[in-house]
């Protein structure tokens, strides 16, 4: 197995290291779809370099590209000018500007500290400081909790919009990937097969970073009869493989449920730390809605047929007899509706109360009952 | 009649897993194909025939990093 993709002696064109040929470990899919096509940018050079001075600089290439890709945006449709980012001329597909962004930004110079800042506080600075529009800017930024998502489109999944959005730590496909369950294999087609999905994939693959141990031999290693088992998505042979190895090195005797709740003790507790820390409720688990459905008209130009489809056979509507501005709303109206109604189910797999909290008796079965997260959830029912 | 992945699609007199595996464009090389919950393996996809009203799920073994 190997999870080094680079490329050799690429020759640098901008920024300190102009001039040298370097290897560039990349671009791995985030970064070919961030800093390619989310920027207009399809120029393999400007790609790649953009691939390695973020990781020169320390940068984190998904935060920086859905965060660039919304700067752009939001000049595009005039909401900030070329001004408000210090003269530099951020239209989708500029890489010059792109790359001395994040050259002032490593040198904390001009609009790259600003553009540091990130989606969620630059939302708020448009709106404040350049009167950008707010209903907008919250529909088009795709952060949640603070963090930027990464790049599948996945507003075409509800169980992948759960997925990114009703997480502890922010919309990552670490603990969730679940669009082929969702989308090809129809595997998980009502709320409860969404939310049984949405509760043991992110403890599973929680339980890797547990443990310090690579995920990859669980879903890119297939065993030769996996075919044959009841649950080939989970890969039951790899599951007590891991089970195993726990019982071999602690000199423990779990199974794999066990393995499950050592899990859910922990993402439990990471979801007390996160109401304690003011950001672990149902508000929190807000999706932007371009994360779930098409935000302009061009969004759903692009994608009319379907979108008139879904009106027909999921609503009974016909969308002959609808302006374009009604057909966006009653998508919305409905998607939204489907956002929520995935939401409960999961907070009710979980043992959570309707706004997102660790029920008592939920934390006592998992053996959490302890005083310091009881404290922060009772106030709460 | 029959279901693909628990969703109604069209069926023909004749077809089988393979024209099945075309027509809906899946080419994932990691892929099971169980026909009323019997495992089809892949050296049988261009003959085994599927009948009319048979539930067929067509599974894509992709996890995701």
């Amino acid at each position: 197995m190997s999870c080094a993709k680079t490329a050799d002696h690429f020759k640098l064109l901008t920024g300190p290291y102009a001039g040298q040929c370097v290897t560039v470990d990349g671009p791995e899919y985030e970064c070919a779809a961030g800093l390619g096509a989310n920027l207009g940018i399809f120029d393999p050079q400007a790609i790649l370099e953009q691939n390695f001075y973020c990781d020169t600089y320390g940068i984190d290439l998904i935060s920086y590209a859905t965060t660039v890709a919304f700067i752009m945006e939001c000049y595009e449709r005039g909401q900030i000018s070329q001004k408000d980012m210090g003269g530099l001329d951020l239209r989708f597909g500029n890489s010059q500007a792109s790359l001395e962004l994040m050259h002032q930004m490593s040198r904390g110079e001009g609009f790259g500290p600003i553009a540091g800042l990130g989606v969620k506080k630059l939302k708020k600075l448009f709106v404040e400081k350049y009167g950008a529009d707010e209903k907008l800017l919250n529909d088009i930024g795709m952060e949640n909790k603070g963090l930027e998502y990464s790049e599948y489109l996945h507003k075409e999944s509800l169980a992948q919009q759960g997925g990114f959005a009703l997480t502890n730590k922010g919309p990552q496909h670490d603990e969730a990937w679940l669009i082929f369950m969702d989308m090809v294999n129809n595997q998980i087609p009502t709320f409860e097969d969404k939310a049984y999905a949405l509760f043991y994939y992110p403890m599973f693959r929680t339980w890797f970073g547990l443990c310090g141990l690579c995920k990859l031999p669980w879903n890119d290693i297939v065993p030769a009869d996996n075919h044959l088992t009841n649950t080939p998505a989970k890969v039951p042979e790899h599951v007590q493989n891991y089970v195993d190895i726990f019982n071999a090195v602690t000199g423990k005797s779990i199974d794999k449920d066990e393995l499950i709740r050592q899990s859910e003790r922990v993402y439990n507790f990471q979801r007390v730390f996160n109401i304690r820390m003011g950001k672990g409720l149902r508000e929190h688990d807000a999706a932007p809605y371009r994360s779930l459905g098409p935000v302009t008209k061009e969004e759903y130009l692009s994608r009319q047929e379907r979108y008139d489809t879904q009106l027909r056979e999921l609503q009974g509507l016909d969308p002959e007899q609808m302006t374009l501005d009604e057909k966006i709303a009653a998508t919305r109206t409905y998607r939204e509706r489907q956002f929520e109604l995935l939401t409960d189910s999961v907070y009710k797999r979980r043992g959570w109360t309707n706004d997102g909290v660790p029920k008592p008796e939920h934390l006592k079965s998992i053996g959490m009952d302890l005083p310091i997260l009881l404290e922060i959830v009772e106030p709460l029912l | 009649m029959i279901k693909v992945n628990t969703k109604e699609s069209n069926w023909s007199e004749g077809m089988t897993v393979q024209d099945l595996l075309d027509e809906k464009q899946f080419v994932f090389k990691h892929i099971i194909v169980r026909v009323n919950g019997v495992y089809v393996p892949p050296e049988m996809h261009a003959a085994f025939q599927i009948n009319d009203g048979d539930n067929v799920m067509v599974v894509h073994l992709m996890a995701g990093g």
